[in-house]
């Protein structure tokens, strides 16, 4: 069998899994085309996240764990572009939040410029504490005031800043700028260190992100959430009192309800699928181009590479902003498809480390295996569910029914999708470390 | 008088928890230097070890409470300790066998030591949460303070009252009692002497006729015992949640780092950094300062500086600044 139809079934495996979630009931298949579009949806942004670590990871050996804190940002990008204008609250606290944000962007440049200039020794400690602690509270004298104007205005449906009232799909890459420049901030402290340390420092940022999301009530309504974003398709409502979908629907011998909800989400897999091939399509060009080489170069050998007069961490901190960049891309659909935002559900295992899994398995420094690993990681991260729940029945049958074992197996088995996940990781890793589809 | 009740609110409100916080980091930052120390890779399995660590013990806190064993004025899970700590150390031994020791016979780099210890880290997490579930779990029994608020106030006459947790004191002791048996344990110990010379120098070290296999065995089951510690005092003084202990990971690795990775008297130091700052920055000091400011220099707000939701932003603040200054630490770890 050739590497071709080998990669090629599995991304074949991966159209039958999900067609079977739409046609049949059997096993741990639900046998709605809804559900399996659900699957699908979610499979193409997780196949793009996993080409944004890839990117970093597959190329350039760079270990990111804070793909969560990107995500989010992305979704906040939705916030801030597509939401309705509130006058209200910019002519209430806008100038003030501006003023503050641009004071505390200048008291750290400022104590930059110091730690530049100034030799190191106790004077420089002195003035650079005493810059910052006055920046700090000058910040807040300003900060304070607009953030509790703003949160007075309607606060059951608004409370924040609002947004820029454009039209949604700009959203993404807005989000995707968003992430950049947190990576550009993170990467321009911890890249040059140890590897470790990127590690722990983006596991910390992505924390931090979402600390601010779900507290800084006037940006994102925190854990009140932001619902009813715009939508860059029709709402089912809207399709069901149309009298030409119904038409159509009805020619076609479909219920006009069910063929909305799948018009919208099938409408949302061909604009999901058109974005992922663009980007695998720039992936594959920039692994192939000199760039690539250079970046694996590095990776192989960064003493040698250094040698060779390239700039290592500059290369590296380009393809973190770059991968970062691809995550909040990704994150802003993510926002865009639920139509909210929900700052309390994001959860590092869940938007950081399964990314890793998708990678791993899939074949780290492949594009094309990031993107298999995306969707064939997803679409069992639903499914172990069911599965398990399905060997737990097997495995307790023999069981009285009734006994307090029984029980308890039978209400944990939806905890196995932690288990099942790091399984399947470190089986990859020890039996088949470079993943389904390798490197070339 | 004033100042005293100022001195006994700072007390109550900053000293006594951050000690106790600071007590149980200093715990699990220990054991993530020692990781590091000797197998060469940042654990991110760490916070769910303890979490499992903890929940074995509640296990058979519940089994003895079951059968009517208490521990009169302490809490019971002191007297299930030695059981989890049995356990955690079977897990680890186990998972050092079926999983570590192959990487580590390849000389794997240590990003794939993190890699598998991320594989690690979800197999426990789900393990925990499969067992005991992923809500709250609350075990403490026994006396719940050693000092009461209106006791001391009646005792003292201050308008301030000073309470002091069981599980505050408890914490606080059994940091002193095995930080000072792991120091013994390294210096003076043969065992311990080659496992510092083994993370010193690892060619030199077998050279001189070291057993590596020796040295990550007892390596893991040092840290097993840290990390129930760490898991059980964190558990009785708050309460055990699996996620939480997931979340923990930072401020340790914070801990760890800041004291220098590798250094264990950096661990404990880095510890106490990270749970001080963490209190004292979320400290609304309002009180404090209304009674040490005269009158009309008393503050109106709260006089907090972060809100509590922003802890994890302090420990990492600190984190980036020692990165900037110090990538060493401040103990001068090692640098792989």
């Amino acid at each position: 069998m050739t590497e071709t139809l080998k990669h090629t079934l599995l991304f074949a495996l991966v159209g039958v899994l999900i067609l079977l979630e739409g046609a049949t009931d059997a096993l741990f298949f639900s046998g709605s085309w809804n559900s399996a579009l659900v699957i699908l949806n979610m499979g193409l942004i997780s196949a793009i996240m996993a080409i944004g670590v890839n990117i970093q990871w597959g190329f350039a050996g760079l270990f990111n764990v804070g793909i969560m804190g990107f995500t989010a940002l992305g979704g906040l990008a939705v916030v801030l572009t597509a939401t309705p204008v509130i006058p209200e609250a910019w002519t209430a606290g806008g100038f003030g939040i501006v003023t503050a944000l641009v004071l505390g962007a200048l008291t750290i440049a400022a104590a930059v410029m110091i730690t530049k200039v100034m030799p190191a020794g106790k004077p420089r400690a002195l003035v650079l504490t005493a810059v910052l602690i006055a920046g700090f509270f000058v910040y807040r004298a300003i900060f304070d005031p607009a953030v509790s104007a703003i949160e007075e205005i309607n606060p059951a449906l608004q409370g924040n800043i609002g947004g820029l009232g454009l039209p949604v799909l700009l959203a993404w890459p807005a989000g995707g700028l968003l992430a950049a420049g947190a990576a550009w901030l993170i990467g321009k402290t911890a890249l040059g260190l140890r590897s470790d340390y990127l590690a722990i420092a983006t596991l910390g940022i992505a924390e931090i992100i979402i600390a601010v999301l779900k507290n800084e009530d006037w940006l994102s309504r925190g854990v009140k959430n932001v619902v009813g974003l715009p939508r860059p398709l029709p709402y089912e409502v809207d399709l069901q009192n149309d009298p030409s979908f119904v038409e159509k629907a009805t020619g076609l011998g479909l219920d006009p309800v069910v063929a909305s909800t799948i018009y919208v989400k099938a409408g949302y897999a061909v604009m999901f699928t058109v974005v992922l091939l663009v980007l695998l399509w720039m992936a594959q060009m920039a692994l192939k181009s000199p760039w690539g080489r250079m970046m694996r170069a590095i990776r192989d050998n960064e003493v040698a590479a250094e040698a060779m007069g390239k700039d290592v961490t500059r290369r590296h901190l380009q393809i973190f902003v770059l991968g970062s960049a691809i995550c909040g891309l990704a994150g802003a659909m993510m926002t865009t498809l639920d139509s909210q935002l929900t700052p309390g559900t994001y959860n590092p295992l869940r938007f950081t480390f399964l990314i890793w899994v998708m990678v791993i398995v899939g074949g780290s420094g492949n594009n094309f295996g990031a993107v298999l690993g995306g969707m064939l990681i997803w679409f069992f991260w639903i499914k172990v569910e069911p599965m398990g729940l399905l060997l737990i029945e097997a495995i307790t049958s023999g069981m009285a029914d009734g006994s307090p074992l029984k029980a308890h197996l039978l209400e944990s088995a939806s905890h196995m999708r932690l288990l099942t996940m790091g399984l399947i990781l470190l089986l990859v890793l020890r039996f088949s470390p470079r993943g389904l589809i390798p490197e070339k | 008088m004033d100042l005293l009740n100022a001195l006994v609110a700072l007390t109550n409100f900053v000293i006594v928890p951050g000690l106790a916080y600071g007590s149980q980091l200093a715990l699990g930052a220990l054991g993530v230097t020692l990781i590091y120390g000797i197998l060469r890779f940042s654990n991110f399995a760490h916070g769910d070890t303890m979490a499992f660590g903890a929940m074995l013990t509640i296990l058979v806190t519940w089994g003895f409470q079951a059968m009517g064993i208490t521990f009169g004025v302490l809490p019971t899970a002191l007297l299930a300790l030695p059981f989890g700590i049995l356990g955690t150390i079977g897990l680890m031994l186990f998972t050092d066998r079926t999983v570590y020791r192959f990487y580590r016979q390849q000389k794997a780099k240590p990003v794939i030591f993190v890699m598998v210890s991320l594989g690690v880290m979800f197999m426990m997490n789900g393990l925990v949460r499969f067992i005991i579930g992923p809500g709250d779990q609350r075990f403490a029994d026994g006396e719940r303070f050693i000092i009461k608020a209106r006791a001391f106030k009646e005792m003292t006459g201050l308008e301030e009252g000073l309470a002091i947790k069981t599980t505050q004191g408890i914490t606080v002791i059994t940091a002193v009692i095995v930080v000072a048996l792991l120091f013994w344990f390294l210096n003076k110990t043969r065992t311990g002497k080659s496992m510092r010379a083994y993370s010193d120098n690892e060619d030199l070290a077998l050279l001189s006729g070291i057993n590596p296999e020796r040295v990550v065995m007892y390596t893991w089951m040092i840290v097993a015992a840290l990390a129930t510690i760490a898991g059980v005092l964190y558990g009785l003084d708050k309460s055990f949640k699996p996620f939480t202990y997931f979340q923990l990971l930072l401020p340790i690795f914070a801990a760890a780092i800041v004291g220098g990775l590798g250094s264990p008297l950096g661990a404990i130091a880095g510890g106490f950094i990270i749970a001080f700052s963490e209190v004292t920055i979320t400290y609304a000091w309002k009180k404090v300062l209304a009674y040490v400011l005269p009158d009309h220099l008393a503050p109106d707000g709260l006089v907090q500086l972060l809100s509590t939701d922003y802890k994890f932003a302090v420990s990492f603040a600190i984190l980036i600044v020692v990165l900037l200054f110090k990538p060493t630490g401040l103990f001068k770890g090692k640098a792989v």
